[in-house]
């Protein structure tokens, strides 16, 4: 893979189109720290100031965007740093979102305090699906991670305490020092508050020493015998999180919200943004949610018409819209 | 039911639902043996059978020339041989230039694939269950007081003898001396002059072909057919390829028998039940994985990928 990408990287400089020209300028004035920091700092303004302006259903959109943000950055570390294909994503927030929904619902916990154990279960789910997977090829790998996805789902179905298949319905809302959160525009700043501390994380895990040892599992996987877990324990952190604000912001979770189909749109944003590049994979996940919005028409067409986008991606631009550059 | 016959009942769905599982592992087995690619379209392949069987049954008013089974019959060679055609294109398109691609993206695309074919049915029959009628009765013969139609009696004996028409090709052809040759190594096989490109074709047109069969099989055998159904029998099937070793023709027919067998006897036990049926499958399928991915009739192999 890495070979076939610097030799696109050159081939683009080589080419010497106007666009590439532009990008590499865009590269070089964005090593600027300062140019940097004030970009990223009017962008946050201008999301932390959107709900003042604009419609409710433009809201419901955007905090769909930074939902599929946060889920798309956890599956990154599995499929994009790691390399480790992953069928069954949706399992891990459905595990977030059940442990928040059954706490609440039965147990009548504070919608805070769940967070830490569905971060928990997440871990415990992670390495229920991480240990014994390690010494797995890819292609096997990601038939058990299927396997694993459709077997939590099914027992969300068949479980006494998870609803059956009607789910969980009527789970309290959140409060937050006495106000309670029910507005889209509450939602829209805990869920931008939960991508943006996603995509922190990401990038400080990117750097980090762990990070670079996940790559290696990338470019050789005898290394996964020895990195595998952790790989799958903070990707499922990331899902459980997104999971447990999701059950509360839409107060009724049901089995049908994980299906296998679920799973391959966050795969798909992953590899249309660009695997294991952080602005590539917030792309995809904004693209996914905003191109059915804007084409509403397509309507039956949508999976259709994604199914056709990975493989016309993967023959022609397998390195994503926004891919890695190595230098 | 007395336990006897609940065991020749059980054992008789087992073997029917066994053979399905058989027909499409089969082609898992032989692509993933060729090209190490595990083929997530082949089960919707599968369902694609089942469907395009269904128009052809429809188109010819259910009989051929006054008669229902040479009608089946002829549906069922035409459906082996449309969908067959349809694996080659897919490969042409779709597999071919990702040939010496890394693994992720051969396996990102054949998701793609998958997509494609059930959301391409699904647009085509707006996402309902489909009858499938045959017009062929439910007389049969008794064995004890379990009834068998005749019509479930064949389908076993047309899928035993489809897998065996299939070994005679893999064993007794050139062909399927070249198939072999290939799994065993594709540069090598090249350089001796093996056409590589033509066998792998053939070889998605004789594992899509028998999918097919299948499919139109479990039409007949269920009366109804729905675009997603490809799905949770291609995991099944899947399975089935792996017990019986990836890669290995017989072990194909022989994981997909065991199970069969495995699910319809598991159904029974008081825990299980049938809601919990497709767990057990995909724990079958994970254990197996995990502690012995070479099947049981697999080779030994240390490779890794």
């Amino acid at each position: 893979m890495k070979e076939k990408q610097t030799a696109a990287a050159r081939t683009a400089i080589k080419r010497d189109n106007p666009l590439a020209g532009l990008i590499n300028r865009l590269y070089i004035i964005f090593d600027n720290k300062k140019i940097r920091y004030s970009v990223l700092a009017i962008a946050v303004a201008v999301l932390l100031y959107l709900p003042m302006i604009t419609s409710l259903y433009f809201m419901e959109v955007m905090t769909n965007v930074w939902f599929n943000v946060t889920v798309c950055l956890g599956l990154n570390i599995i499929v994009g740093f790691a390399g480790l294909l992953s069928l069954g994503y949706a399992a891990f927030f459905a595990v977030g979102a059940y442990t928040t929904g059954i706490l609440i619902s039965h147990y009548g916990v504070s919608f805070w305090l769940t967070l830490p154990v569905s971060v928990l279960m997440a871990i415990i789910a992670g390495l229920a699906i991480g240990a014994p997977t390690l010494k797995l090829r890819s292609d096997y790998l990601a038939i058990v991670t299927l396997g694993f996805g459709e077997i939590i789902r099914l027992a969300a179905r068949n479980l006494q305490i998870t609803g059956r298949a009607t789910g969980l319905v009527g789970i309290d809302r959140p409060v937050l020092f006495g106000m309670t959160l029910y507005k889209i525009n509450h939602f829209y700043y805990a869920f931008l508050l939960v991508a943006i501390l996603a995509i922190f994380v990401s990038y400080r895990l990117q750097d980090s020493r762990l990070g670079r040892a996940w790559k290696c599992i990338r470019e050789d996987e005898d290394a996964a015998e020895a990195m595998g877990i952790n790989v799958f324990v903070i990707g499922s952190v990331f899902g459980a999180v997104a999971g447990s604000f999701m059950a509360v912001k839409m107060t009724a979770i049901s089995p049908e919200s994980f299906l296998f189909t679920q799973s391959v749109m966050i795969l798909l944003a992953v590899v249309l943004g660009g695997m294991g590049k952080i602005p590539g994979v917030i792309l995809g996940a904004f693209a996914i949610v905003v191109f059915p919005e804007v084409f509403r028409g397509i309507g039956e067409y949508r999976m259709l018409i994604f199914g056709l986008l990975l493989l016309v991606l993967m023959i022609y631009r397998p390195q994503g819209l926004w891919p890695e550059r190595h230098t | 039911m007395s336990f006897r016959e609940i065991i020749i009942q059980q054992l008789f769905n087992g073997l029917l639902l066994g053979s399905f599982y058989g027909l499409v592992a089969l082609g898992y087995s032989m692509v993933y043996g060729i090209i190490k690619l595990l083929n997530f379209a082949h089960a919707d392949i599968y369902m694609v059978g089942g469907f395009c069987s269904l128009s052809l049954l429809a188109f010819f008013g259910g009989t051929f020339f006054g008669n229902g089974w040479l009608g089946i019959i002829a549906a069922m060679l035409i459906t082996m041989i449309i969908v067959g055609l349809l694996g080659v294109l897919i490969e042409r398109i779709a597999y071919r230039p990702l040939r010496d691609a890394p693994r992720l993206s051969l396996l990102i695309t054949a998701l793609g694939v998958s997509m494609i074919l059930y959301n391409a049915v699904m647009v085509i029959t707006g996402g309902e269950y489909k009858a499938y009628k045959t017009g062929l009765g439910f007389e049969g013969f008794s064995l004890g007081s379990v009834h068998v139609t005749y019509t479930q009696a064949i389908l076993i004996v047309a899928a035993v003898s489809l897998m065996f028409v299939l070994h005679l090709f893999i064993t007794r052809t050139m062909y399927g001396k070249a198939m072999r040759a290939i799994s065993m190594d594709l540069d090598c096989c090249r350089l001796m002059g093996v056409n590589v490109n033509k066998i792998i074709a053939l070889t998605f047109f004789v594992g899509s072909a028998l999918a097919a069969s299948a499919g139109m099989m479990a039409g007949v055998y269920y009366g109804s057919l729905h675009f997603f159904m490809g799905f949770v029998i291609g995991i099944k099937a899947f399975t089935s390829a792996v017990i019986g070793g990836i890669g290995v023709i017989p072990g194909a027919m022989l994981g997909g028998v065991l199970l069969g067998l495995l699910e319809s006897f598991g159904t029974q036990i008081p825990f299980i039940g049938s809601e919990w049926k497709d767990v057990f499958s995909f724990s079958i399928l994970i254990l197996i994985l995990i502690f012995k991915p070479t099947g049981l009739l697999g080779k030994k192999e240390s490779e890794r990928m």
